[in-house]
């Protein structure tokens, strides 16, 4: 018969999300955290991230991607708290029993609290149907970014990147440091999707032009990729002809966006927000499903760690404190929606007893622009911004005083 | 008198810093404008003098619980002097154990910085 524990708090993925979670729900006073990894190693994503540029807002440093990860590890060891590596969570249930697989066997664990963290995966070629053939030489830049600095296998001698994604620039810095020719990144967006800093260090610092509004229409080869055609496109996004070229390659890396890694929660009822991909949450970050809480890139991918650790420390705290506390709050769910320029808005509802940090996204580069929350015409907090990229997620802190008796709130791009 | 459109690297804001500067006798920064702090006005000086990157990679590892050991500079180092410092850190190897924040390569290329170990490694058992 398969083993069955109780556990009180478990949290599912130990990237920066779960690390910080694990250890915000121990220090919020929960003696019983458990923290799931499928890796032989915690840290997550940030494993393979070996470029600088991490913490910059939490430690004032600029860390690579494994120092960051090794001050959470240190932490989390120092507060000794249970992990079991190597397993992975298969299933999960509205009454969060959750079916865990690991060398010992499989386990079931009914779970006080649930803290998701299971990160995102990227795009494929298939997630964004190109066209041509499948030779090998097609590889996602994450995908590239992991054999090159975890395995050191080289992907290729001449390659294409597309998308401008900050994952597509770095691997395009990389691949040029490690002598592999780097012809061009093609983004089929008028914009870059990418940082500003990511497109100076990483792609002028090494003069690899990125072309806007092309995108690549075809790739050649048999077995292994040996060009690819593209193209520049209208504003429709479709190809202009005429503007085609050849380009002689043997690797394509997509950069094309990430996927939060939803399976499990839709397999608990968790209700996901076709937004985001990731769960509906209220201001503690708990999911549709009671007791079952979301952090990271698994709730709405994030493009700076930083705001990942933040947020994670206010799940893990909220899944210590359901668990022990019970819910005390006050069924109230105050809708906040995205509003004009709005891509999204998280979470997607508040009590207005609590402080609560408002994140959201941008539809299109602006600048000099006032974000506005308002409860119907009532404008319950503005912010200046110098510059607004839908690459780049802002955030809105609100006192809960400013929140007394609102009803809804929109947020918008004035 | 000349502009320039430079974008700050110091952090994940990436100011697009509008640069007045001139060239003779020497280069001398006059006013930058659009940075959301200080720190931008000296990185601009410092980038149109003499750009600095920080650079990361990772050496070959003998023995080790990880194949390779991620590494970066200590200190930003020239950005055409890139080139050298990265087939210094191609050529090298090392043996495990590793800790983090060892110096694995001091002055790689006679450049003044360090490569230090960003992640520790055990010996393979
Ligand atoms: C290539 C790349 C470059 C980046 N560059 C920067 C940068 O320069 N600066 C910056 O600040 N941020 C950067 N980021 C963003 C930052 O690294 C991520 O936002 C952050 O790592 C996300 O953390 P996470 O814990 O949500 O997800 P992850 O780090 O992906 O962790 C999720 C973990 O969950 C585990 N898991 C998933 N499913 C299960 C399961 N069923 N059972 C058990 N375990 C499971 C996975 O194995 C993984 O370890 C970058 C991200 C990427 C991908
Ligand atoms: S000017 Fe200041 S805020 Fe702007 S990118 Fe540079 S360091 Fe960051």
């Amino acid at each position: 018969m398969m083993k069955r524990i109780k556990r009180k708090v478990v949290v599912i993925g130990g990237g920066p999300a779960g690390l910080a979670a694990a250890i915000s729900a121990k220090k919020a006073g929960c003696d019983d955290v458990l923290l799931i990894e499928r890796a032989r190693i915690l840290g997550g994503i940030l494993n393979q991230c070996i470029h600088d540029g991490f913490g910059l807002h939490r430690f004032k440093e600029a860390l690579s991607g494994p120092e960051y990860a090794q001050r959470f590890i240190d932490e989390f060891r120092s507060l000794d708290i249970d992990v079991m590596t190597e397993t992975i969570v298969l299933t999960m249930d509205r009454r969060r029993v959750l079916q865990v697989s690991s060398k010992a066997g499989l386990l079931e664990i009914q779970a006080g609290a649930v803290v998701l963290a299971m990160g995102c995966r990227e795009r494929t070629a298939g997630a964004i149907s190109l066209p041509g053939t499948r030779p090998a030489g097609v590889y996602t830049a994450g995908f590239a970014q992991n054999v090159m600095n975890l395995e050191n296998m080289m992907v290729g001698k001449r390659a294409v990147v597309l998308g401008s994604g900050d994952i597509g620039l770095i691997m395009a810095r990389r691949l040029t440091l490690e002598g592999a020719k780097v012809l061009a990144v093609f983004e089929i967006l008028p914009y870059s999707s990418g940082l500003p800093r990511n497109i100076q260090q990483c792609l002028n610092d090494y003069d690899i032009p990125l072309f806007l509004s092309t995108t690549v229409i075809k790739i050649h080869g048999e077995h292994r990729i040996d060009g690819v055609t593209v193209a520049q496109v209208d504003d429709r996004m479709q190809p202009i002809q005429g503007t085609e070229r050849y380009l002689d390659c043997d690797t394509l890396l997509l950069s094309v966006g990430l996927i939060p890694e939803n399976e499990l929660s839709q397999e608990a009822g968790v209700r996901l927000n076709p937004l985001t991909n990731g769960a509906f949450v209220d201001d503690t970050l708990m999911t549709s499903v009671p007791g079952v809480f979301a952090c990271g890139n698994v709730l709405h991918v994030h493009d700076l760690v930083d705001h990942v650790s933040a947020e994670a420390d206010s799940a893990g705290k909220n899944a210590a404190d359901y668990v022990q506390k019970g819910k005390n709050d006050p069924k109230i769910r105050i809708p906040v929606t995205p509003g004009e320029g709005i891509r999204y808005t998280l979470p997607q509802t508040i009590s207005g007893k609590r402080d609560v940090t408002l994140s959201f996204r941008v539809e299109e580069p602006a600048r000099n622009r006032r974000v506005m929350v308002c409860d119907g015409d009532r404008v319950v907090k503005r912010k200046k911004v110098i510059r607004l990229h839908p690459a780049e997620m802002v955030q809105i802190p609100l006192k809960k005083d400013i929140l007394k008796d609102v009803r809804s709130l929109k947020v918008y791009v004035e | 008198m000349k502009t320039k459109e430079l974008i700050c690297i110091v952090c994940p804001n990436g100011c697009q810093l509008e640069v007045i500067y001139q060239e003779e006798p020497g280069i001398k920064v006059i006013s930058v404008s659009n940075n959301l702090c200080d720190k931008g006005e000296a990185w601009a000086a410092s980038e149109l003098e003499s750009p600095m990157r920080h650079i990361a990679s990772s050496i070959l590892v003998e023995r080790g619980s990880f194949k390779l050991v991620s590494v970066r500079t200590d200190q930003p180092i020239p950005l055409p002097a890139i080139h050298e410092v990265m087939e210094a850190i191609k050529k090298k190897r090392v043996q495990a154990p590793i800790v983090m924040n060892q110096v694995l390569i001091r002055n790689p290329a006679g450049v003044p910085t360090n490569i230090i170990a960003t992640r520790s490694v055990d010996v393979l058992i």
